[in-house]
C-alpha cells in the first residue's frame, strides 16, 4: 500500500532525538549515530584536502611556480593525498553509509561490537589529530607514498608525526572491518541467507576482508620508516645494505588493495541505486557477488604494477601485468551487469540515478585507462605522469565520490526523515559531472604529452591544458557546495519523506524514517530475494500476490 | 611519425608504444562509447511510464550465457593486449650489447652525465642519432627517474645500485629530460635536454666539449685511479698478494667462497670495491681493503669503466673504448 | 547462562550467551589475523635480507646466546600452559585458582622480559645495537647490522605485545580479585587467552630465525 504524503510524519521517538545531549552523541553505541559522527569528521577532512587541491591548481596555472615555494607546493600535494586517501575516501562509504545501513540491511539491531564501533571513531579522530598536528607544525613533503630513502633519511618534514597519524587511522579501519565481518557472519536475521544479502552488504564484506588483511602491512611499513628516521637504523637504507625497493613492495602490498577498499563499497552503492531506479532486480546478482569477492582477492596480487620502472625484475613486471588484466575482468562484469539491469526496467531520473550514471560513465573511462596502465609498454611512458593522476581521479572522484553522493542522496530520507529538493539536486549532479570532466580529462593528454606528476614548475607548452584543468574547479566546487547547503537545510526543513519514498523493497525501507534506535520493533524473518519488486525473477512479469491467487 | 598532441616519436620503439596506446584508445573508446550509447538508449526507451515492451525477459539460462560472453571475450582480448605490450616492454628493457655506454649519476637536483671519452655534462645529454645508447645510472642520494617522454622511456635511478636503460634516437633534435620520481624540493627543476645530433655533429661536439685540450677518457681516468689508489699493486701480477686478475672479468660468472656463482656485472664490481668481503671469490681470502666512503660515484664509475675495458681479446692500444 | 557483556545496552545484538561467545571469539581470531599480517611484513623483510646476505646473517647469529633464547622459549611455552589453565578456571568460576594461575603466568612473562632485557643490555655492551655505535667485524658488517636491526625490531615489537599482555593480566586479575562478579562474564578471559597464545606462537617463529642461525 503506498502512503499518501499527508500521512507521513517524523516518528516521535527515533535515533536522532532519543538522547539530545552532546554526551549522548559522544558516548553512543548506536551505529546510526556513529555513522553521523563519521559524516561530520570526513566532511571536515574533505574540506581540508580540497583547500590543498585548490591552492595547487591555482599555482599550476602558471608554469613558473610564482605563488608558492617548491617546498610549500610539495607539502600541499602530500597533504592533499594523505588527507583525501586516509581521512576521506577510505572511511567515506564504509563508515558513513556502511555503519548506518549494514545492521538494518541484514535485519539486526546493531553491529556485533557496538562499543568497538564507537572506539573506531575515536581512534580515527586521534589519528586525524596527529595528521593535523603534522600539517600545522610545518607539513610533510614526501608525497602520500613516502618513498624511501627520501622519507626516511632526507626529508625535512614532520614525517614521523604523519606516519603515526596514519598508523592510528589504520586501526580505525581494522576495527571497522572486524566489526563488519563478524556482524555479517553472526547477526543476519532469520531467513537472511548469504545469497539474499543486498549487494551493498556483499561489497562491504569484501571490503572488510581487505581492511583486516591489508591495513596491518601498512602499519608495519610506516613503523619501519619511523624507526629508520627516528633511530637511524636502516632497513631501507642502501648505505647499510637495505633496499629501498623493499619499502615499495611493502607499501604497495597495502596500497593497491586500499584502492579496492575505496571502490568496492562504491560499486555496492551503485548496484543498489541502479536496481532501485530501474525498479527491477539487479542483473546477474550471483555474478556480481563473485566479482566483488574476486576483486578483493585478486587485488592482493597486483601491487607490482605500481613498480614497472622501479628496477624490479622484468619477469615480475610481466606477472603483475598479467594479473592486473585479470583483475579488470570482474569490474567489467559489474559495468555490463549494471547496464543490463536498465534493460526493460522502469527508469526514473532522480538525483541518485544521475550520480549512478555518472559513476558508470566515469568509472568506465577510468577503468579503461587502467587497462592502458596494465599494458607494460604503455605504462613505462605514462607512469609518474599526469596520466596516472587523471586515471586515479576518474576512479576515486568520478567513481567513489559520485557513488558516495548518490548514496547520501538516496538514503538521505532514511537518515533524516526528510527529502532534499530534487531539481536542485539534479542540477548539482550535472554541474559536478561537467566540472569533473573539465578538470581531469585534460590531464590524460598532459600525461601522454609527458608532463610528470608532482611538478611545481613545468615547460610552457603544458600551460594551456593546465589552465583548462583549473577552470573545472569552480564547477567542481559548486557541485560539492550545493549538496552541503541543501542537504543541511533539508535535514531541518525538508519535506517529510515517510518510510519509503522510493517504493523500494530493501529491509531499510520497511522501517520508519528516521529509524528508531533499535531499528526493528521485532527482528524480521526474511523470505524474499533481494530487489524483489514483486516480479518473477526469470520473466520479470509481475507475480500475483497471495490475495490475487486466493481470489482466483 | 609525429601525431598531434603526442610528443615526437623519436626513438626506435616509440612508434610501437604509440601503436599499442592508439589501439587501446580505439578499443576502449569503442567499448566506452558502446556502453554509453546503450545506457542512453535504455534510459530513454525504458523510462518510467514509457510503453516499451517489457515482457519476454531473457531466461536464467540466457542470462548466464550473456554473462559468460562478456567475461570470455574481454578476457581473451586482455590476454592479447598483455602479450603485445609485454613483448614491446621486453624489447624496451633489454639493452643491446653493442651500445654506446654512457654513465649517469642523479643527485638532488641535477643529472651528471659522463661520456666514455671523458666529456662531462650537467642536465644535458648529447648523443648521435641512429645509434644504440646504453645508459648505466645510479643515484647519489634518493630515488630519481631518468624520463625522456619523446623516447617513451623512463627508469627509476636507485642509490647503491646500477640500473641500465637503452634507446636509439631516430630523429635529430632537442627533447625534454625530466626527473620522473619525486625526489624533494626541486624535483620539478631537475630537468634538462637530450640533444640528438648527426654523426658528424656529434663527433665535432666530442672534440669541442671540455675546456682542456682533450678530455681524459673514462677508461684513462679509471686507469689513473686504479694505479694511484693501489689496486694494481695487488691485482696486476703481485708476487706477494694473491688477488684475482681482472682481465676479461666483466660479465663472466664468478664462483664465490660461499658456493654461489654470480655474474661480474656493474653491481658486482661496485660491491667488490666498496664491500670487498661481501662476495669473496672462491679460493681467495677476504683481505682486500674497503673503499667505502673514499670514492665518489664518478670515481667508481671510472674504475668500473677501466675494469670493463680489460678484455683479453683486444690488443692493448684499443682498450680505451670500453 | 545469561548473555553477558553489554546485555544492558538497548540494542543488544545477540540471541544468547553462546551466540555472543561465538561472535567474540570470531572477532578475536580476525584480530589475530591482522596481527599475523602486521608481523608478516617484517618476516618478509627478514626472508629477503637473509636470502641476500646469508653469510653475514650467520656471522651475526653467532653472537646470539642460544641458551638464553631456549630458556625464554621454555618460559613462554610454560606460561602458555598456565594461561590456558587460568582461562579454564575462569570459565568454571573458580576465582582462587584463576588468580594463582594468572600470577604464575604473569611471573613467567615477566621473567621472559627480564631475560630478554638482559640480552638487550648485553648486546648494547658489545656494541651490537644498530644506531648506537654499532661495531662489527665480519665479511659484510652492514648486512650483519641488518640482522640486528631486524632482531631488535621484531623482538622489540614482540616485547611490546608481551607487555600489553602482562598489563591485561594485571587488569583482569586485579579486577577479579576486587569484584568477584567480574567472572560472570568469562568471554574476556578466553579472548585474553587467545591473545597470549598468539604472542607465544610469534616467539616460536622468532626463536629459530634469530637464535638458530649459526650452524654449530
Amino acid at each position: 500500500m503506498t502512503q499518501t504524503p499527508e500521512m507521513h510524519f517524523i516518528p516521535r521517538e527515533n535515533y536522532l532525538n532519543q538522547g539530545k545531549t552532546l554526551v549522548s552523541w559522544l558516548f553512543t553505541h548506536d551505529h546510526k549515530r556513529i555513522a553521523l559522527l563519521y559524516l561530520i569528521s570526513i566532511t571536515f577532512f574533505f574540506l581540508i584536502g580540497s583547500i590543498a587541491a585548490v591552492l595547487m591548481r591555482i599555482e599550476l596555472t602558471n608554469p613558473h611556480g610564482e605563488f608558492f615555494t617548491s617546498t610549500t607546493y610539495n607539502k600541499l600535494f602530500t597533504l592533499h593525498g594523505v588527507i583525501m586517501v586516509w581521512f576521506f575516501l577510505i572511511p567515506s562509504i564504509p563508515n558513513v553509509l556502511g555503519n548506518f545501513l549494514l545492521p538494518i540491511m541484514i535485519g539486526a539491531r546493531d553491529m556485533a561490537f557496538p562499543r568497538l564501533n564507537l572506539l573506531s571513531w575515536y581512534v580515527f579522530m586521534f589519528g586525524g589529530l596527529f595528521a593535523l598536528a603534522s600539517i600545522i607544525l610545518g607539513g610533510v613533503d614526501t608525497g602520500w607514498t613516502f618513498y624511501t630513502p627520501y622519507s626516511s633519511t632526507y626529508s625535512n618534514g614532520w614525517v614521523i608525526a604523519m606516519a603515526v597519524g596514519i598508523f592510528i587511522n589504520g586501526f580505525s579501519s581494522i576495527f571497522t572491518g572486524l566489526n563488519f565481518i563478524v556482524t555479517v557472519h553472526k547477526l543476519r536475521a532469520p531467513g537472511m541467507t548469504w545469497f539474499r544479502l543486498p549487494l551493498f552488504v556483499w561489497t562491504l564484506y569484501s571490503t572488510s576482508l581487505i581492511f583486516v588483511l591489508a591495513t596491518p602491512v601498512l602499519a608495519i611499513t610506516l613503523t619501519l620508516v619511523a624507526l629508520e628516521r627516528g633511530f637511524g637504523v636502516g632497513i631501507f637504507d642502501p648505505r647499510i645494505g637495505g633496499d629501498p625497493l623493499l619499502f615499495q613492495h611493502l607499501f604497495w602490498f597495502y596500497s593497491h588493495p586500499a584502492v579496492y577498499i575505496m571502490i568496492l563499497p562504491a560499486m555496492g552503492v551503485i548496484s543498489e541505486l541502479i536496481a532501485a531506479f530501474s525498479r527491477k532486480p539487479i542483473f546477474g546478482y550471483d555474478f556480481i557477488v563473485y566479482a566483488s569477492l574476486g576483486i578483493a582477492f585478486l587485488g592482493f596480487l597486483v601491487w607490482g604494477h605500481h613498480m614497472f620502472v622501479s628496477g624490479q625484475s622484468i619477469y615480475a613486471g610481466m606477472i603483475f601485468s598479467l594479473l592486473s588484466f585479470f583483475v579488470a575482468v570482474p569490474s567489467a562484469i559489474k559495468v555490463f551487469n549494471w547496464t543490463a539491469t536498465l534493460y526493460k526496467g522502469h527508469i526514473s531520473f532522480e538525483a541518485p540515478l544521475l550520480y549512478a550514471l555518472s559513476f558508470i560513465a566515469l568509472f568506465t573511462i577510468g577503468g579503461m585507462t587502467g587497462l592502458m596502465l596494465a599494458s607494460l609498454a604503455v605504462d613505462v611512458h605514462v607512469t609518474q605522469t599526469y596520466f596516472i593522476v587523471a586515471h586515479f581521479h576518474y576512479i576515486m572522484v568520478g567513481g567513489a565520490v559520485m557513488a558516495y553522493l548518490g548514496g547520501i542522496h538516496y538514503w538521505f530520507p532514511k537518515i533524516s526523515g526528510r527529502m532534499y529538493p530534487e531539481n536542485l539536486a539534479r542540477w548539482a549532479a550535472v554541474i559536478l559531472f561537467v566540472g569533473f570532466n573539465l578538470a581531469f580529462f585534460p590531464q590524460f593528454i598532459l600525461g601522454y604529452m609527458g608532463m610528470p606528476r608532482r611538478y611545481h614548475v613545468y615547460p610552457e607548452e603544458f600551460q594551456f591544458l593546465n589552465i583548462v584543468s583549473t577552470c573545472g574547479l569552480p564547477l567542481l566546487g559548486l557541485g560539492y557546495f550545493l549538496p552541503l547547503c541543501y542537504l543541511g537545510w533539508s535535514a531541518l526543513f525538508g519535506r517529510i519523506a515517510g518510510p519509503n519514498p522510493w517504493d523500494a523493497p530493501g529491509l531499510e525501507w520497511q522501517i520508519p524514517s528516521p529509524p528508531p534506535s533499535e531499528n526493528f520493533p521485532c527482528i524480521p524473518v526474511v523470505t524474499r530475494r533481494p530487489y524483489d519488486y514483486g516480479t518473477n525473477p526469470d520473466t520479470h512479469e509481475p507475480e500475483e500476490t497471495e490475495e490475487e491467487s486466493h481470489a482466483r | 611519425m609525429n601525431l598531434p598532441l603526442l610528443p615526437y616519436e623519436s626513438s626506435s620503439y616509440a612508434a610501437s608504444v604509440d601503436a599499442i596506446f592508439l589501439s587501446l584508445l580505439l578499443l576502449c573508446g569503442a567499448i566506452t562509447l558502446a556502453v554509453f550509447v546503450v545506457i542512453i538508449f535504455f534510459c530513454i526507451r525504458y523510462r518510467r511510464g514509457s510503453s516499451a515492451d517489457r515482457t519476454h525477459y531473457p531466461s536464467h539460462g540466457e542470462q548466464v550465457g550473456i554473462e559468460f560472453t562478456w567475461i570470455i571475450i574481454p578476457f581473451v582480448i586482455f590476454i592479447g593486449l598483455f602479450i603485445w605490450a609485454g613483448n614491446v616492454y621486453y624489447e624496451m628493457f633489454s639493452p643491446p650489447t653493442d651500445g654506446l655506454a654512457i654513465y649517469v649519476i642523479g643527485k638532488q637536483w641535477m643529472w651528471k652525465i659522463e661520456h666514455p671519452g671523458g666529456q662531462r655534462e650537467i642536465n644535458q645529454l648529447h648523443i648521435p642519432v641512429n645509434r644504440n645508447i646504453v645508459l648505466t645510472l645510479t643515484s647519489q642520494d634518493v630515488i630519481h627517474d631518468f624520463d625522456v617522454p619523446a623516447f617513451r622511456i623512463k627508469h627509476d635511478v636507485l642509490p647503491g645500485r646500477y640500473v641500465r636503460m637503452w634507446f636509439k634516437a631516430t630523429q635529430t633534435g632537442t627533447y625534454h629530460l625530466f626527473c620522473g620520481q619525486y625526489c624533494g624540493d626541486f624535483h620539478s627543476r631537475m630537468a634538462g635536454s637530450i640533444i640528438v645530433m648527426s654523426d658528424l655533429d656529434y663527433a665535432a661536439w666530442l672534440q669541442g666539449s671540455g675546456t682542456q685540450s682533450a678530455p681524459e677518457s673514462l677508461v684513462a681516468e679509471g686507469s689513473r685511479y686504479f694505479h694511484s689508489l693501489g689496486c694494481s699493486g695487488c691485482h696486476e701480477g703481485s708476487l706477494v698478494v694473491h688477488a684475482p686478475s681482472l682481465n676479461g672479468l666483466y660479465q663472466q660468472p664468478v664462483p664465490l667462497q660461499s658456493g654461489q656463482i654470480v655474474v661480474a656485472n656493474d653491481d658486482y664490481l661496485r660491491d667488490s670495491i666498496l664491500q670487498p668481503s661481501k662476495n669473496v671469490p672462491a679460493g681467495y681470502q677476504p683481505i682486500m681493503p674497503s673503499f667505502q666512503g673514499l670514492l665518489s660515484e664518478e670515481q667508481i664509475i671510472a674504475l668500473i669503466a677501466y675494469i670493463k675495458s680489460q678484455r683479453n681479446d683486444l690488443p692493448p692500444n684499443s682498450r680505451d673504448q670500453p | 547462562m545469561p548473555a553477558e557483556a553489554g546485555a544492558e545496552l538497548p540494542n543488544f545484538p545477540f540471541k544468547d550467551a553462546g551466540h555472543q561467545r561465538e561472535s567474540a571469539l570470531f572477532g578475536m581470531w580476525i584480530f589475530l589475523a591482522t596481527e599475523v599480517l602486521f608481523f608478516g611484513g617484517m618476516f618478509m623483510a627478514y626472508i629477503v635480507y637473509r636470502y641476500l646476505h646469508g653469510q653475514a646473517f650467520q656471522e651475526a647469529g653467532a653472537h646470539q646466546e642460544w641458551y638464553l633464547g631456549f630458556l625464554n622459549t621454555a618460559v613462554l611455552l610454560t606460561s602458555g600452559f598456565t594461561m590456558a589453565l587460568a582461562v579454564d578456571f575462569a570459565r568454571q568460576g573458580q576465582r582462587n585458582w584463576l588468580l594463582v594461575l594468572f600470577g604464575v603466568t604473569w611471573l613467567l612473562g615477566a621473567a621472559f622480559l627480564g631475560i630478554e632485557g638482559y640480552e638487550y643490555y648485553d648486546k648494547f655492551v658489545q656494541h651490537l645495537v644498530p644506531g648506537t655505535g654499532f661495531r662489527f667485524t665480519g665479511s659484510d658488517p652492514s648486512a650483519s647490522e641488518m640482522f640486528f636491526v631486524l632482531y631488535f625490531t621484531m623482538t622489540g615489537l614482540h616485547m611490546f605485545h608481551m607487555f600489553v599482555g602482562l598489563m591485561l593480566i594485571l587488569l583482569f586479575g586485579g579486577w577479579s580479585w576486587v569484584s568477584p562478579s567480574f567472572l560472570l562474564k568469562p568471554n574476556r578471559f578466553e579472548v585474553l587467552g587467545l591473545y597470549w597464545a598468539f604472542v607465544d606462537i610469534v616467539w616460536v617463529f622468532l626463536y629459530p630465525l634469530f637464535y638458530l642461525v649459526h650452524p654449530r
